[in-house]
């Protein structure tokens, strides 16, 4: 065999600082992404007096949702009592109202029911205007000791739904676009239009759980 | 004019990215408890993570700790009882700007009782961390 020197190609490595610095770049992005997520509440300040823990509300501006210790829903008004016993029967699936229709009715009062919270017309600014709104509404939700979280944070997740599509509705109404889209400003006069009036109320063993 | 040798380069950005790599699967505490967070179709990203506070409830990892539902607040297992420290510490370590913004993120298993979240939750009303949130994952639950 004759004895060739041959001189080994080398391999261009220009474009290696390219390629790792395109790595870097996608790092240097997913790790600043990686941030939580959840369902936003306000809690009530603790009470500072043992008369101030009851605040009084009008029966027909109360919408009660219980979560029992078998993970059924109740959720009760003046005009309706609807039972759940799952999650799809939550939104809507089994042939009932689902709860976020219930509640946006309740917080619309489309018909001025007089077993829904009553209305009052209040300035919201332009484009808006003075409209009426039930200014007074809340929904109170009550689980029992033995409630799971899973079924807890569904019906939350349900009122926050039906606000959230409320405040879309009315983005659409007033601003004609979505709410994704509107300003600062313009968010903060939706949120005041449909302001979001969840009670999370003391807890009460009202029996069926261990 | 002499040119700038930039063979270094690429060894260089590797060790940049290397170190990225790195942190990104490091966690800020080591999680102690297990949990699968519930979904929820409706959750806010949380902003600005330095003002997020984390509580995480779940079973613990270490099954010789059993099965009940435990606590973690930083790197320890803790009681309800110990989370009004945990605030005030949490608090005096922000901003004083910052402080009314405190968001305490509830990081629980979705198999817990709400017993056990409603005493966090009262706890945390004593402490006067009222902006909560139920971290939840994105997706339909």
């Amino acid at each position: 065999m004759p004895k060739t020197n041959r001189k080994v190609p080398g391999i261009n490595a220009s474009s290696m600082a390219d390629v790792s610095f395109l790595l870097l770049c996608f790092f240097l992005m997913v790790s600043s992404m990686d941030t939580d997520s959840g369902l936003a509440r306000r809690l009530p300040p603790p009470p500072q007096t043992e008369e101030q823990t009851s605040v009084d509300v009008q029966r027909r501006n109360l919408l009660v949702v219980l979560v029992n210790a078998q993970n059924e829903t109740l959720v009760q008004n003046q005009l309706a009592t609807h039972l759940y016993s799952n999650e799809d029967e939550l939104r809507g699936d089994g042939g009932q109202v689902s709860l976020k229709d219930v509640v946006k009715e309740f917080v619309l009062n489309t018909q001025n029911s007089p077993v829904l919270p009553e209305l009052t017309e209040e300035d919201f600014g332009a484009p808006i205007g003075t409209v009426p709104v039930t200014a007074q509404h809340v929904i109170s939700i009550q689980n029992d000791a033995t409630t799971s979280y899973k079924a807890y944070i569904a019906v939350q997740n349900e009122v926050v739904r039906a606000y959230n599509e409320l405040r879309e509705e009315g983005a659409r109404k007033y601003f004609n676009t979505t709410y994704g889209e509107l300003t600062d400003d313009q968010q903060e006069q939706i949120n005041n239009l449909f302001p979001q009036r969840i009670s999370e109320a003391e807890p009460k063993n009202y029996g069926g759980g261990q | 004019m002499p040119e700038l040798n930039t063979a270094s380069m690429p060894d260089l950005v590797f060790a940049i990215l290397f170190f990225f790599m790195v942190t990104t699967t490091m966690r800020s505490e080591t999680l102690m408890v297990k949990m699968k967070l519930p979904n929820a179709s409706e959750v806010q990203k949380l902003e600005k993570k330095s003002l997020v506070t984390y509580i995480n409830i779940g079973a613990p990892m270490d099954t010789k700790l059993g099965t009940g539902t435990q606590m973690q607040l930083n790197d320890r297992f803790a009681q309800v009882s110990e989370i009004q420290d945990y605030i005030a510490q949490e608090k005096a370590s922000m901003n004083e700007a910052d402080q009314p913004l405190m968001t305490v993120s509830i990081k629980a298993d979705e198999e817990t009782r709400m017993q056990y979240i409603t005493d966090v939750k009262q706890a945390l009303r004593q402490a006067y961390a009222l902006k909560i949130s139920y971290s939840a994952r994105q997706g339909e639950n």
